[in-house]
């Protein structure tokens, strides 16, 4: 049964991570991680709301009446997304100003409809809250990595600190400004899906078409 | 006129909701292996976000905002707190219309997008495009603009991605990389050209 | 009784439809109170949040002008004030509540607003608010600080930002941009400390009284009079340059705070 807790809690965060596996919830991980401020704000909310509906939707799963199932999904969310949205107003207004819309964004994130359809209609609560977090964090993680690279090499600085003195401040760092632009967040989760799949070989995809090797060389030889 | 020009163009190349916004990535990644799949959705998406964003402005100008209520004698109600949930419903209720009435009066097209209308409802670039519209405070006219621009420029995204995805698969891509991965970077690459849209002025 | 009613709705079949509609409206009922009750416990704190932004830069102002009175000897209080201005004849309207009036609601509304013939829009509006926000810096009733909200098009968006002179409208007090989205390490430099304590103490008007703040992309050459009155640009960011000289020629103008700030200088002659 411990074993049973663990994996529900730990499994996404590597072996089966929403962003990097399953591609699910990838806007906000691209969209917020400009700094490392607004991506953990974003983690935080993320896992409050994906443990807190994961525990919701598995406490109604005997009682869920099946036509009207979706919608009462989605009303439980976009119920937390707003308190979650107005109390980041309220305690972290420059974050807020920030994320802009992405909070809001929560309640059409895959993952979370996507893990109370999948586990919390099918498992006891305690399961249910443990997968919920487990899925949070293994999207914090993509989303701290991803920030901090990017924060750490378009500015220099990690959560506002100066790491590497900029170049425009008198120190040696030349800061890349392609990082702070929309195309590196694709190319950092590209290289980190790579990286990823490198370490944990069960992973990689299957290619729909083999290219032969070539057999014209030895022909004219 | 040149107006109306430059909103399109913004919102359909310079912030494309896609790839600088990043917003629907989960159905662009999905849906976009082949171009013909990839067309009906963005169609969809199109449609769809052409009728909610207008629909959406109508609800929260007339009612959520503050002092939006004066006309019911009730001028110091402030609801916009309630504008995400409302969102969400009038996108899932439209979409259950345009199904229905599509089913009905045009079953060819009704064939063509129905798989897709219902995952629309859960795209977030279509709720994205009305948060957006609430954010930058756009008028009507505006808004109808922007549902326009934002939903060509999406289904243009995808399938210009899944034109792309069709040749790649005969490629030789290192092991790692394949599926997910190339099409991120294939993702960025193509956000990279559309960076040179920014700052374009018509007239 | 109500406890025997929960246990025999509990009880039924998951698609009965009195079962639907209860749960239905059970966690529509959940889910409104956790809403309002956050919505409601939190406003004051949004509200305050949102006061304190707009306040912030102002009060940065303020606070830069009070230390350089300060090192001047000339400690004393300052009072600042909210006053609404109609920009066609320079005078206050006090009809208008500064507390509630939104200038940029208004600038969109055409009942509040007047469109700018297109040979003189420079900085790329259409259209402006009939009245404006100002905020003043008093000092014995004497104004030393006036704020002046502007905005105009940079490269990738528009500009928002304020504009602080002394009380004789002669001398730059600073210059924030609080709002914009420019190109992150390009035009997004305007919000660098570097670039900003270059306005502090230009000279806002040229020898014929026109408006002669500028931004100039090749450099200021120190030897030269106009050089009291430029700015260097930012380096690789041309067209955020030019947005900040041609919104600053547009509200200095005379479609802009021109006539208010010739009747403020006036004032501060007379005394």
């Amino acid at each position: 049964m411990t074993s049973r807790r663990t994996r529900a809690l730990l499994d996404p965060v590597v072996e089966a991570n929403p962003i990097t596996l399953q591609i699910l919830g990838v806007c906000s991980a691209l969209a917020v991680t400009k700094t490392l401020a607004t991506a953990l704000v974003m983690s935080a909310a993320v896992i409050a709301v994906l443990t807190l509906s994961n525990a919701s939707v598995s406490v109604l799963r005997h009682h869920m009446p099946r036509h009207v199932r979706l919608i009462v999904e989605i009303t439980i969310v976009a119920s937390l997304v707003i308190t979650t949205d107005q109390i980041i107003k309220a305690f972290a207004y420059e974050l807020s100003k920030q994320l802009s819309v992405f909070v809001g964004l929560i309640v059409t994130n895959c993952i979370i409809i996507g893990r109370a359809e999948a586990f919390a209609m099918k498992n006891p609560v305690h399961l249910s809250v443990l997968d919920g977090l487990g899925n949070g964090l293994g999207y914090a993680a993509v989303l701290v990595i991803v920030g901090a690279t990017r924060e750490l090499f378009g500015v220099g600085t990690l959560l506002g600190l100066e790491i590497l003195p900029s170049a425009a401040e008198g120190g040696w760092y030349q800061p890349v400004t392609l990082m702070l632009l929309p195309p590196s967040a694709f190319f950092i989760i590209g290289f980190l899906i790579w990286g990823l799949r490198m370490w944990k070989p069960t992973q990689i995809e299957q290619p729909d078409y083999r290219i032969r090797p070539s057999t014209i060389t030895e022909s004219v030889r | 006129m040149s107006d109306t020009l430059n909103l399109f163009m913004r919102a359909a190349f310079v912030e494309n909701m896609a790839l600088s916004f990043f917003l629907g990535m989960c159905m662009f990644l999905a849906v976009s292996k082949r171009v013909e799949t990839a067309f009906g959705l963005g169609i969809a998406v199109w449609v769809v976000q052409t009728i909610t964003v207008p629909v959406n402005n109508l609800i929260y100008n007339a009612i959520l905002k503050e002092h939006a209520l004066a006309w019911a004698g009730l001028p110091d109600v402030d609801l916009s707190f309630l504008a995400l949930i409302s969102f969400i419903g009038v996108i899932a209720a439209m979409v259950q219309i345009l199904e229905m009435v599509l089913d009905r009066y045009f079953p060819a097209l009704f064939h063509a997008l129905g798989i897709f209308l219902p995952l629309v409802t859960v795209n977030c670039a279509i709720l994205g495009g009305s948060l957006f519209m609430v954010e930058r405070s756009y008028r009507f006219g505006e808004s109808v603009v922007y549902g326009v621009g934002t939903g060509f420029g999406w289904a243009l995204a995808i399938t210009a991605l899944a034109a792309i995805r069709e040749r790649l698969k005969y490629s030789d891509i290192p092991e790692g990389l394949q599926g997910a991965g190339i099409t991120f970077i294939v993702a960025g690459l193509m956000s990279l050209s559309l960076i040179t849209f920014s700052g374009i002025k018509i007239g | 009784m109500a406890r025997m009613l929960l246990d025999r709705l509990m009880a039924l079949p998951n698609d009965s439809a009195t079962k639907t509609v209860a749960v239905a409206l059970g966690v529509c009922l959940a889910g409104s109170l956790l809403v309002a009750s956050a919505a409601v416990l939190l406003q004051p704190l949004q509200q305050a949040n949102q006061e304190r932004e707009r306040q912030k830069h102002i009060l940065e102002m303020v606070e830069s002008l009070r230390s350089s009175l300060e090192a001047g000897g000339e400690a004393g209080e300052l009072d600042v004030e909210a006053r609404v201005v109609d920009l066609a004849t320079g005078d206050y309207a006090t009809s208008i509540d500064p507390e509630t009036y939104d200038q940029r609601a208004a600038a969109s509304d055409p009942a509040q607003s007047i469109e700018i013939p297109p040979h003189r829009d420079i900085a790329g509006l259409t259209r402006r608010a009939r009245f404006a926000t100002v905020h003043l810096a008093l000092q014995d009733g004497k104004p030393r600080l006036v704020v002046l909200p502007v905005h105009g098009k940079g490269f990738a968006s528009t500009l928002y930002g304020y504009l602080g002179l002394t009380g004789d409208t002669r001398t730059v007090v600073g210059l924030v941009f609080y709002e914009h989205n420019e190109t992150p390490a390009l035009g997004a430099l305007i919000d660098s400390p570097k670039w900003r304590g270059q306005w502090p103490g230009k000279k806002v008007w040229g020898p014929l009284g026109d408006p002669a703040l500028e931004v100039v992309m090749t450099g200021v050459d120190p030897t030269l009079s106009e050089a009291q009155h430029q700015v260097d640009g930012l380096t690789g960011a041309t067209w955020t340059s030019r947005g900040v000289s041609n919104l600053l020629g547009f509200w200095l103008g005379d479609d802009g705070f021109g006539p208010y700030l010739r009747k403020l200088g006036r004032e501060g002659d007379e005394r």
